[in-house]
């Protein structure tokens, strides 16, 4: 009776892991025969499109790719001007607005809260033709201004913030920090912020993430080929420039995804406890 | 020395200047134009100027009666069903394995990271990935479909309805399934203990704890996922647009993808564009609506809970203390 348990119990360990290996391998499979195509001819491609091992023609895949219209180090470097600066204004200013929520006892305090979570849910989406109008007006458009400031308001940032604040705060150092002189914005900058490092480090990668991927307002204010993010570079992949040089394609693909496999690997823990502590779906 | 008047109540409102400001600007005053832009003749490339029409509500009803609008609302609500019900069945399934206390499953941790891993990437990237990587006739699909013998000849992919459809579908259930699968762990991990003790006790297995203790008590995450799941399933917007541009036939065209075609090509039709917005707005505030009330019911409904308890109580209490008195 007994063994016939345990080997029930072995039998549902041994599907357990077939089908997380096999779901392991789904979310991996599709990333290396990018990555393996990025180093093999077109010829080679056409004759077998899969190949589990790489090839020699990554130089000349890279040639190609640069002869034409994608420049990676471009779009890589207009990316990272405007999701670092997406990065520091989402967190900062929505540290400064937990901070008002929790610290100080204002009237429009409660209401303003509620205000907050009925934000939370209108997406940009659908505001975009205004938007669209009203930096055509200003002549905006090409300017990554438009693209970065508007990270300044980010309700669920501040939900996040405010939820962490709430139970790592003791109202006590800020308090002692005023008898010893301090002003507000001194007392936030130098002794709040460091409090909140780990809050930040999550809603920092998921900012940066959040705007390296994002594509639809980029394509719609930016027309300027020197201005263009990684996402539209990417999507020029797509076009008839390169339509049939595989190969160029899959290595201009794997140039976009490289850097977030890094960031990644490198800060998964965080990402993973960030999701579950919930608050992002971007 | 003692500074006892001192209010700190006007940093409150400084602090939140930034944030109030940049909502001004870069939300209100866009919705509000948006809105204004619904009710005018606004359209043509690099126009600005634009005229409110004699019947107001002209564009709302041209984009009501326009066909590839009615179709782009059924394809949102025909990919959210065949992306949504298996993601949120495989996730239960992964989250009942991760969460069960008999049968610890090793490597939970490198798990999680691969099955959450195509959530980070690019969309954009992953839209001509997959793109290419169904091409016809020789990509690595049809090649690995040749090669086990699934199919005689190279299959088009991409310009068969239900095909194109079912590839949408997947990737977001690919992208989406191990955040989904997250979020009821650590729904799981939220719950009170000792509901799992108590049924152990009882003598329940695996699958009737799993059943009857986890699945109701995540009732309210599971919904939550859900609606947000729709709501983002109405935005979709690069993978459709760069998998085959909203193709083969408007097949995968999805709500904001038709808003963006409509203000952006052909004619320019920012008005029919910002009326086609605000119906998208209408329909997603419906469905956040239905969320606030399902989050706000259940505290409503601890709360009731709380105060009958507190009132047996009180009702002890004063028997107790009428019994005392006699």
């Amino acid at each position: 009776m007994k063994r016939k348990k345990s080997i029930a119990k072995s039998t549902m360990k041994v599907i357990i892991y077939t089908v997380c290996i096999l779901l392991a391998i789904l979310s991996i499979i599709p990333f290396w025969i990018m990555l393996m195509n990025a180093t093999r001819s077109t010829y080679e491609i056409q004759q077998h499109a899969i190949s589990l091992l790489p090839s020699k023609f990554f130089l000349s895949n890279w040639e190609v790719l640069k002869g034409k219209t994608f420049n990676p180090i471009t779009g890589f470097t207009n990316s990272m001007i405007i999701s670092v600066g997406v990065t520091v204004c989402t967190v900062y200013f929505s540290s400064l607005t937990a901070y008002a929520l929790v610290v100080y006892n204002w009237r429009l305090r409660q209401a303003f809260f509620t205000f907050i979570m009925i934000i939370m849910m209108i997406p940009a989406q659908i505001t975009i033709i205004g938007y669209f109008q009203f930096i055509y007006r200003l002549h905006m458009t090409n300017n990554y201004l438009p693209l970065i400031l508007p990270a300044i308001a980010a309700p669920c940032t501040v939900f996040f913030m405010r939820q962490y604040l709430l139970s790592s705060l003791y109202i006590d150092i800020v308090n002692s920090a005023r008898i010893d002189g301090g002003g507000e914005f001194y007392i936030f900058n130098r002794i709040v912020l460091p409090i909140m490092k780990p809050a930040i480090a999550t809603q920092a990668i998921f900012a940066f993430v959040g705007s390296w991927n994002n594509y639809f307002l980029p394509v719609i204010l930016l027309t300027d080929k020197n201005k263009f993010t990684m996402p539209i570079m990417v999507a020029q992949l797509r076009g008839d420039i390169y339509k049939t040089e595989f190969g160029s394609i899959y290595l201009g693909l794997s140039l976009t995804v490289i850097p977030l496999f890094i960031v990644y690997f490198l800060l998964s823990k965080y990402i993973i406890a960030g999701v579950a502590l919930g608050g992002v779906k971007e | 020395m003692r500074r006892k008047g001192v209010s700190y109540a006007k940093y409150g409102y400084i602090f939140c200047i930034p944030f109030v400001l940049a909502w001004l600007i870069f939300s209100l005053y866009p919705t509000i134009y948006t809105t204004v832009l619904g009710f005018t003749d606004l359209k043509g490339s690099g126009k600005t100027e634009f005229h409110f029409l004699a019947n107001p509500f002209e564009n709302y009803v041209k984009i009501l009666n326009n066909p590839s609008f009615q179709q782009s609302l059924s394809n949102t609500a025909i990919l959210w069903i065949i992306n949504f019900i298996p993601q949120v069945l495989l996730a239960l399934l992964l989250t009942a394995w991760f969460t069960n206390h008999r049968r610890k499953i090793k490597g939970q941790g490198i798990f999680k990271v691969l099955f959450y891993m195509p959530n980070i990437i690019t969309a954009a990237t992953i839209a001509i990935l997959f793109s290419t990587l169904f091409g016809y006739p020789m990509g690595p699909v049809n090649d690995l479909f040749m090669t086990l013998g699934l199919s005689d000849g190279p299959i088009n992919f991409l310009l068969q309805k239900w095909t194109a459809r079912g590839i949408v579908s997947f990737i977001q259930f690919w992208m989406w399934y191990g955040y989904t699968m997250i979020v009821l762990i650590s729904g799981v991990l939220g719950l009170n203990p000792e509901l799992f003790e108590a049924a152990e006790i009882d003598g329940a297995s695996s699958a009737q704890t799993f059943f009857f203790v986890t699945i109701p008590n995540l009732r309210t995450i599971l919904l939550y996922t859900m609606i947000t799941s729709l709501i983002g399933g109405l935005q979709m917007f690069d993978i459709p647009k760069l998998f085959q541009n909203g193709g083969p036939d408007n097949a995968t065209l999805t709500t904001s993808l038709f808003i963006y075609g409509q203000a952006f090509s052909g004619s320019y039709m920012y008005n029919r564009a910002s009326a086609a917005s605000m119906l998208l707005f209408i329909i997603i505030a419906v469905l956040s609506a239905i969320i606030f009330y399902i989050m706000r019911d259940k505290d409503a409904a601890q709360l009731k809970k709380q105060e009958k308890r507190q009132r047996k109580l009180l009702k002890e209490a004063v028997k107790a203390a009428g019994r005392a008195a006699a």
